[in-house]
């Protein structure tokens, strides 16, 4: 089973905004029957130019149906060049984010919102030039450089979690590895997509509600999230953990490193004075 | 919430008895079975009733049975040994469908210089014996092709098949782990070498396992160690699940009847009426050379993932051959290789039930189901264009 977020099970459960927006400004659809997802956007602007209303209609998993819920949520009340900015990343962070392996669905999202914009301003949908590199799934190169670029990927296998493309028969790995090192040789620097402070604040909150609490709660401690500076996290420890003396062995090795690996690897953890 | 298990073909409840046979070999007869005092003689005296047990159901001798850890152990110990005992053979004969505790083990195989034959089915899921027959040649060390589908529940005509390789002087081994208990099974009236059973899919503990060797078959084993089992798996028995594995065969003997008339009932209900209920669904595989317990049926438009996470809302336990379930990004390999179009393969849900599940439940599914059903293909984009040209045409 799958370990969603709260968050990604509410919006499944309860999806917001579905069906379709009559006499809609941008409608797109992207994915196929075929691919297992697939999604329908279509938004209406107001008479000051701002997403009045946006409507999806899904075929896929929850996770897929989480993210074209929130993100027609998110893109309410922005104009369009706001929504252009929204990235799979703030989709997956609005969602308290998700599973490795589905975060193509967050990319779904991001990709429908592109093309539906692009049908509003009268762009040709298809990029020009983009070439596909996964029969299978019909992912083509400049999906795949925008990934890669946009989430840091290193790996193929990441890449399919990302666009799912090397996923079916595995005859395009060799391209897919081609394509990442040279996206990664072109971009050597702040290749991290940078996250907003509170994008990072909300993601710590969930990962410490959801992976670290619990635990500690186990042994009768807790812990509070103070602030966040930069990268370091400033906590205060509760109940057990504040009278244990192991409590920054827990710190260090528990709670930084689940942090890190859910959150963003620059992290550092500090305990402050409550 | 109470819970409503429909998911038997991927593990099943201790039986109270089973769990109340074996409890006693845990804390107060912990003796082992090698050892000489009678402390830990009487625990070997279990295990051979536990043999006889097992071998009962299946209509064996019970030195023809070898206690192993699990379904995946048989099968692995069964194409190693037979590969270990026919040096001069490297050609393995296999289906499309198995389990991957052959279908990886094959392409692990591969990899070391065996040459695999993958024989397709057609959309029913059935071989095509003519093919099968054509695929054995000297080359081939072993036959392997599962007696049910764990998807489907088809049954291949596994005994027909074990005469034909032994025509050729080709061992013959069989994954029976979904069929035995489900339907007769009786070793005296047939050919085959090998068998694997797995105890947790009949109602005994998960951890053990059984391989049938046949009495004369050249086996070489695949854990070596001590004289356990007569030599032919090493390590000391995993004695409470053994004894357990007996009561559950001894139990399943005696279920056979109800499980091919109660449980198939209940199944052919839930089918009919999901069927009837559901518009653009259908049944994956053979109707009829089907095991009792299971149905897979497609619900087109919708994923799989996304109604098993609906029907969890109430309790219900299921399984889906879609992608997004499977871990990997394509839907089942088992309906692939039958052809299934992906816009059915997507939606598959599989029940499989036991004789433990009531009237109460199946009305409780056949009530849900098809409100799950209307609430995800409410939100498909394929539903809508689909319904659009209903309506027009």
């Amino acid at each position: 089973m799958w370990e969603y977020t709260d968050k990604v099970r509410e919006h499944f459960l309860n999806p917001r905004n579905v069906g379709e927006v009559e006499g809609a400004d941008g409608v797109a659809e992207v994915g196929s029957i075929a691919c297992g997802d697939a999604l329908k956007l279509s938004f209406k602007l107001d008479e000051n130019k701002r997403i009045k209303e946006a409507r999806f209609k899904t075929f896929g998993c929850a996770s897929a149906i989480a993210s074209s819920s929130a993100l027609t949520e998110m893109i309410k009340g922005m104009t369009v060049e706001e929504a252009m900015k929204v990235t799979n990343q703030d989709i997956a962070a609005y969602l308290g984010g998700l599973p490795q392996e589905k975060m193509h669905c967050s990319v779904m999202g991001k990709e429908a919102l592109e093309k539906a914009i692009a049908n509003y301003l009268g762009a040709p949908a298809k990029e020009p030039g983009a070439q596909i590199i996964c029969e299978c799934f019909g992912v083509t190169d400049r999906e795949i450089e925008r990934a890669v670029r946009e989430n840091n990927l290193a790996t193929v296998e990441e890449v399919t979690n990302y666009t799912k493309a090397g996923g079916g028969c595995g005859n395009c790995h060799d391209a897919i590895r081609q394509i990442v090192e040279r996206v990664r040789a072109e971009a050597k620097p702040a290749m991290r997509p940078k996250m907003t402070t509170i994008q990072k604040i909300r993601m710590i909150e969930e990962a410490l509600e959801r992976e670290i609490r619990p635990s500690l709660k186990h042994d009768g401690g807790d812990i509070e999230l103070i602030d966040v500076v930069g990268n370091r996290v400033l906590v205060a420890v509760r109940g057990a953990c504040a009278v244990c003396k192991a409590s920054d062995i827990t710190l260090k090795h528990f709670v930084e490193a689940k942090l890190r690996d859910l959150v963003s690897p620059d992290l550092t953890i500090e305990e402050v004075a409550p | 919430m109470k819970t409503v298990y429909l998911d038997n073909n991927a593990t099943t409840q201790v039986a109270p008895e089973v769990l109340e046979a074996m409890l006693p070999y845990f804390h107060d007869f912990y003796g082992n079975p090698s050892s000489m005092h009678s402390f830990g003689g009487q625990v070997a005296k279990k295990l051979g009733e536990a043999r006889e047990q097992a071998a009962a159901l299946i209509g064996a001798l019970p030195d023809e049975i070898v206690f192993t850890s699990c379904g995946t152990e048989s099968d692995n110990a069964a194409i190693r040994s037979a590969l270990a005992t026919h040096p001069e053979r490297r050609h393995i004969v296999t289906s499309r469908v198995e389990h991957p505790a052959i279908r990886s083990l094959c392409a692990n195989l591969a990899g070391q210089g065996c040459r695999i034959t993958e024989l397709p089915v057609d959309k029913s899921g059935l071989l095509d014996m003519e093919q099968f027959e054509k695929s054995l040649t000297p080359d081939t060390a072993v036959v392997s092709l599962m007696w049910a589908n764990n998807e489907t529940g088809v049954v291949f005509p596994v005994e027909k098949a074990a005469e034909l390789a032994h025509e050729r002087g080709i061992p013959f081994h069989t994954d029976a782990v979904q069929s035995t208990g489900k339907i007769p099974l009786d070793m005296k009236k047939n050919t085959i070498d090998m068998l694997s059973i797995s105890g947790h899919k009949l109602h005994a503990p998960k951890g053990i396992g059984i391989l049938y060797v046949r009495r004369g078959t050249r086996f070489a084993p695949f854990m070596i160690g001590g004289h356990q089992e007569k030599g032919r798996r090493g390590g000391t028995e995993n004695t409470p699940s053994i004894i357990g594995l007996g009561k559950a065969c001894e139990l399943a003997a005696r279920n056979l009847e109800a499980e091919n008339r109660r449980v198939k009932r209940l199944r052919d209900k839930l089918e009919t009426a999901l069927l009837g209920l559901i518009p653009q669904s259908r049944v994956n595989g053979d109707l009829v050379q089907r095991l009792p317990n299971t149905t897979n049926i497609s619900f087109e438009y919708v994923e799989g993932e996304a109604i098993l996470l609906l029907m969890n809302e109430y309790g219900i336990c299921a399984s889906s051959g879609s992608a997004c379930t499977s871990g990997s990004l394509q839907p089942s390999h088992v309906l692939r290789a039958m052809g299934v179009p992906f816009t059915m393969a997507h939606g598959s849900i599989r029940f499989s039930l036991s004789v433990y599940n009531t009237e109460e439940e199946i009305d409780f599914v056949i009530e849900k189901l098809p409100v799950i059903i209307e609430r995800l293909r409410g939100m498909s984009p394929f539903w809508t264009s689909v319904a659009q040209a209903c309506a027009t045409s």
